[in-house]
């Protein structure tokens, strides 16, 4: 922790700072390093000073030994559901951190419906908006059960995943939705017959379809006793009126975020750093009730210290949005100094529900490593 | 995809296809941690295309070991992130399963 005195960043002339053991940083500096300070203008210091060899000249060293990386990192998981998870992740650098969210983002590869074909559509949902909607259905599947279907590949049972929908709204009846439960897994592949050029009466074998399975995907042993389905039941893809009907059927593949986004296993992945309220000085009685006033968030707290007088506690800087309301008016940030720590990461990963957030985030740790093994055998 | 001189090996740039800032900044990270290093940046040099410029410059030792070292060391940390992730999941995990077998009558 850094005590009172050390917070004072005012500016010192170089030959006023006190001595420092050799291979530290005088607390200015170390402020700056580790802290980005919020102040009622703009944030400063927010750079990360990477460089081995920034505080050469003071005799410090800054380069990260791994053995100290391995003592000090830390994972602390704060909240955990069937699909969402916040942890923290605390020391570790924002380069990294967010080398995870990009990946989680945009190269997790899952399965989502890329083909559509329409058989009839009479609804006022025009093809190619429903396809488009159907797209972005999440399908509650392991995509590490897939391969890739490339240019030139059949579809066949471990690269594709067919859904049929057929819905008519009869005549007379009221309008009805059409949700994402109408949409049937076809285990066997497409139902469609494809209309060859050659579409003589000798063709020996069994008709030709849009996929080649050589086997049913139930009789899998992944999905024999799980099914393959819409991970919400009630996504509403269309509206059908009396008379009107859609016939279609959809073929989902693997693919990867940065493709397309619905593609993308999380709804949103995302960090924020720690944010650190530190009051400079003692605030009390009337000032201290002020203060809590201001805080939208109750970040302060009030504590008695006898003689009935009291004075301002930060009790929950965690839920401090930084909205600088406490900075604000005559001299308040001589008093509250708001900081975020640069190295303590609030991650949170809200699934899509394909994969449990946990698994997505060891799954990009991962991806990480084999693109840093890429680098390496394409070096040597 | 290296681009350097015979010469001097010391200094080299490398040109990585496929690739973004998701790599390319976390390597400049640890190639910065690197005391070895005296210079290292990236560029992409367009974005449309799919590849990452990424410049290291050293004291003495030969641009590519270092840059090799610095992969290495990344996937290290990634090895360590993962392992230190599932222990404090799983210590989360059996901490919930404790606390909701209380809650249980
Ligand atoms: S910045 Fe806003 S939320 Fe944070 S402590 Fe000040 S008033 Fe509260």
């Amino acid at each position: 922790m850094i005590s009172e005195e050390e917070q004072k960043t005012s500016k010192i002339p170089v030959w006023d700072l006190p001595d420092v053991p050799k291979g530290k940083l005088p607390p200015h500096l170390e402020l700056q390093r580790t802290r980005v300070l919020c102040t009622f203008d703009a944030p400063t210091h927010t750079e990360n000073i990477r460089y081995s060899g920034a505080y050469a000249s003071m005799g410090v060293d800054n380069s990260l030994r791994l053995e100290d990386f391995r003592n000090n990192f830390k994972v602390e998981v704060i909240k955990l559901t069937e699909d969402d998870m916040e942890f923290d992740m605390i020391g570790i650098d924002a380069a990294i951190a967010n080398a995870f969210r990009r990946i989680l983002i945009a190269e997790l590869p899952t399965m989502a419906i890329e083909k559509v074909f329409i058989a009839n559509n009479t609804s006022v949902v025009q093809d190619e908006v429903l396809a488009h909607r159907l797209g972005l259905i999440p399908l509650k599947v392991d995509p590490r059960l897939f391969n890739y279907m490339s240019e030139n590949d059949e579809p066949n049972e471990r690269n594709t995943i067919v859904f049929k929908l057929h819905v008519r709204c009869e005549r007379g009846s009221p309008r009805i939705k059409v949700k994402s439960n109408e949409l049937k897994w076809l285990p066997n592949g497409s139902e469609f017959i494809r209309s060859t050029e050659k579409s003589t009466a000798d063709s020996t074998s069994k008709t030709k379809t849009y996929t080649s399975f050589s086997c049913g995907q139930d009789s899998l042993p992944e999905f024999s006793d799980n099914p393959i389905a819409p991970k919400h039941d009630d996504i509403i893809i269309a509206k059908l009126g009396p008379g009107q009907e859609i016939e279609l059927e959809a073929h989902a593949v693997k693919g990867m975020g940065k493709t397309h986004a619905k593609w993308s296993p999380v709804a949103t992945a995302w960090y924020r750093m720690l944010p650190e309220v530190v009051l400079l000085q003692e605030i009390e009685d009337e000032r201290a009730e002020e203060l809590v006033k201001k805080c939208p968030v109750n970040v302060f707290d009030i504590e008695d210290i006898g003689k009935g007088r009291k004075r301002a506690t930060v009790a929950r800087p965690r839920s401090c949005t930084l909205c600088r309301e406490c900075i604000r008016g005559d001299d308040w940030d001589k008093l509250v100094a708001l900081r975020r720590v640069k190295d303590h990461f609030i991650f949170t990963i809200e699934s899509t529900g394909a994969l449990p957030p946990e698994v997505l985030f060891t799954e990009a740790v991962k991806i990480l490593e084999d693109k840093c093994e890429r680098v390496i055998t394409e070096l040597s | 995809m290296e681009h350097g001189s015979f010469q001097d090996q010391s200094q080299a740039t490398f040109s990585l296809t496929d690739e973004d800032h998701t790599l390319a900044n976390s390597l400049r990270y640890t190639l910065n941690q690197d005391p070895r290093v005296t210079f290292c940046g990236y560029s992409i040099p367009h974005p449309s295309d799919a590849r990452v410029n990424i410049r290291v410059q050293t004291t003495v030792d030969p641009a590519r070991e270092v840059l090799k070292d610095s992969c290495q060391d990344l996937m290290l940390i990634c090895q360590h992130v993962r392992g230190t992730f599932d222990q404090a999941f799983t210590e989360f995990k059996s901490k919930k399963g404790l606390e909701s077998m209380s809650i249980e009558p």
